[in-house]
């Protein structure tokens, strides 16, 4: 069944929307991320113009995100504060990413520039997570317990000043590594509409030290503010929202997320970070192969005069 | 006697043709008119291409020609004129960067085409040159006149080549039938993402290759009710739309959990 959205301006096949939706879903679900790293690709791959797929992916965290929150909200494992804090450097990176993106959109290099950090993001939180996790799991296999968090030992993060006590996730760190980190976020989810969570889930474990089960809710938490506001700025400066293809994605993708959390839950913390690993150096080295071969065709258009 | 007295009467009837002409000094001109049977087209959510029926006439035809098919008729829609930018990528550090680039300016979005036969049978490439008639020929003017030519070129070459390829420049040949002495149909086809905007339905007149007459209409083609709302709705009062895009995103993740869920 096709469907012309409104904003790309193009015909859609409704099923096929619905089952990306579902499928990204299932996996943010499962890993406590938002899905954005891979619905942007995705909607690349499938001829949407990376403008509204990068927009209309920050509008479709919001949901996925939304939703995993409120489970974790129940749980109680949410730090409201540390996701306060997050979100405060958040709002500025967002800022500045969006400026950045108009303004390589402009240049004709918007494209690649979202190419260049996806692999360069993704290879390299995918490849320090899978070192980490295997170790983890040859560390349990062979009798030992996991370690992941040693008290006493501390990084040069923890002798930073301004110190702030983060109850809920009993923790007494600087709010300058804290404001960094929810800032780099923010600029990566303007630029690349994604919601951040599969760089701030690891910085959280191993820079700031969060316990494991705080970081999944306090990361969506967040992630609902910054994306939604990149949707909001987006909307209002490059209009390149398309809420009815956001819309198909958020259907699919609310009710795979139930689904993949469920799933998650029957999984190890290692198994499930290794898995997670593996898929995100999979998207990444898709993407590379595009920038490396030769294209079928080296000339595109664009429109003039665009923004 | 019977059979002379008609051959008589051929006589003076092939005398009163070749006559007419002489005696009026000058021949009528043909000319050509062109009528829509509506003059907006609504594209809806289901829109995945159609062809537009254009129905057409010729005025003073000349019987003989039409009788020898020697009138040609090529019918173009064509989309409203937008600046255009044109990259090449290429290889920097194995990396496949968009390097140059030509700007062109009041490119037709789409250029739809049909013609009673094939174009290079209808007249002389330097006519369509001329008329800057036919995505081969149509004329592409860049913004900045001080590249090289053969820069130009290049990218005028890339732009049709793009343009074909997504469907939004098609050739119909045969798309134009006389159905009968001044009557003709054309059909030419509306690709899945043809832009909204006016668009100008042309026809062109040709006598044994000779240019004669064009004669225009215009076509409004927009996105029906749901669709322009939401359009009109990013655009007019953005901020608000993000704000509903927002709260949307949010309902949705919370009537999901409800539904689904699983814990």
């Amino acid at each position: 069944m096709g469907i012309y959205l409104p904003i790309a301006e193009i015909s859609v096949n409704v099923f096929v929307l619905l089952a990306m939706g579902a499928a990204v879903g299932f996996l943010s679900g499962m890993f406590g991320v938002g899905g954005g790293f891979l619905i942007t690709p995705l909607l690349i791959f499938y001829n949407i113009p990376p403008a509204i797929a990068v927009a209309t992916g920050a509008n479709q965290v919001i949901a996925s995100s939304f939703s995993g929150a409120l489970s974790h909200f129940k749980r109680g494992t949410l730090d409201f504060k540390l996701g306060g804090v997050l979100l405060a450097g958040g709002i500025v990176g967002s800022t500045a990413g969006i400026f950045v993106f108009a303004l390589l959109r402009r240049l004709g290099q918007l494209d690649l520039f979202i190419s260049l950090l996806y692999v360069a993001l993704l290879g390299t939180v995918g490849g320090l997570m899978l070192v980490e996790s295997v170790n983890a799991l040859r560390a349990s296999r062979s009798g030992a317990a996991p370690v992941l968090k040693k008290s006493g030992q501390h990084n040069w993060i923890h002798r930073l000043p301004f110190k702030m006590r983060f109850r809920a996730s009993k923790l007494f760190v600087s709010v300058i590594p804290v404001l960094g980190l929810g800032a780099a976020i923010g600029f990566l989810s303007s630029i690349m509409g994604v919601g951040g969570g599969f760089i701030m889930v690891p910085a959280l474990i191993y820079l700031l030290k969060v316990p494991t089960n705080v970081v999944i809710g306090t990361s969506l938490f967040q992630i609902i503010f910054t994306s939604a506001y990149t949707t909001l700025v987006h909307a209002t400066t490059n209009q390149t929202v398309d809420v009815m293809l956001a819309f198909l994605l958020m259907a699919g993708g609310v009710a795979g997320a139930q689904y993949g959390a469920k799933a998650g839950q029957r999984l190890r913390g290692e198994q499930l970070r290794a898995l997670l690993a593996m898929l995100v150096l999979a998207v990444a080295i898709r993407l590379a192969a595009d920038l490396f071969v030769t294209p079928p065709n080296l000339y595109s258009l664009s429109a003039a005069g665009l923004n | 006697m019977a059979a002379l007295r008609a051959f008589a009467a051929a006589v003076s009837l092939s005398m009163l043709f070749a006559l007419t002409p002489a005696m009026s000094q000058t021949p009528p001109v043909e000319s050509i008119q062109i009528g829509l049977s509506t003059d907006a087209i609504s594209i809806t959510a289901g829109f995945s291409g159609a062809d537009l029926t254009i129905f057409g006439s010729l005025e003073n035809p000349d019987p003989l020609i039409a009788r020898q098919g020697r009138y040609d008729v090529i019918v173009v829609l064509e989309g409203p004129p937008r600046p255009v930018v044109v990259r090449r990528k290429d290889r920097v550090l194995g990396v496949w960067i968009n390097l140059e680039s030509e700007t062109f300016e009041n490119v037709p979005v789409s250029y739809s085409v049909a013609t009673t036969r094939p174009l290079q049978d209808i007249a002389e490439p330097s006519k369509y040159k001329q008329l800057s008639l036919g995505a081969k020929n149509l004329y592409m003017k860049p913004a900045d006149e001080t590249d090289s030519p053969a820069t130009i070129e290049e990218f005028t070459a890339a732009l049709r080549d793009r343009k074909a390829a997504t469907g939004l420049y098609s050739e119909n040949v045969g798309g134009v039938q006389f159905l009968s002495q001044n009557l003709f149909r054309a059909t030419v086809r509306l690709a899945p993402n043809v832009p909204v905007g006016t668009h100008k339905a042309r026809a062109f007149l040709f006598k044994s290759g000779m240019f004669v007459k064009e004669s225009s209409a215009q076509l409004e083609i927009r996105k029906s009710g749901f669709e322009q709302s939401i359009f009109r709705v990013a655009h007019d009062y953005s901020f608000l739309y993000g704000v509903f895009a927002v709260s949307l995103a949010m309902l949705t993740g919370w009537l999901g959990r409800l539904i689904f869920r699983k814990d």
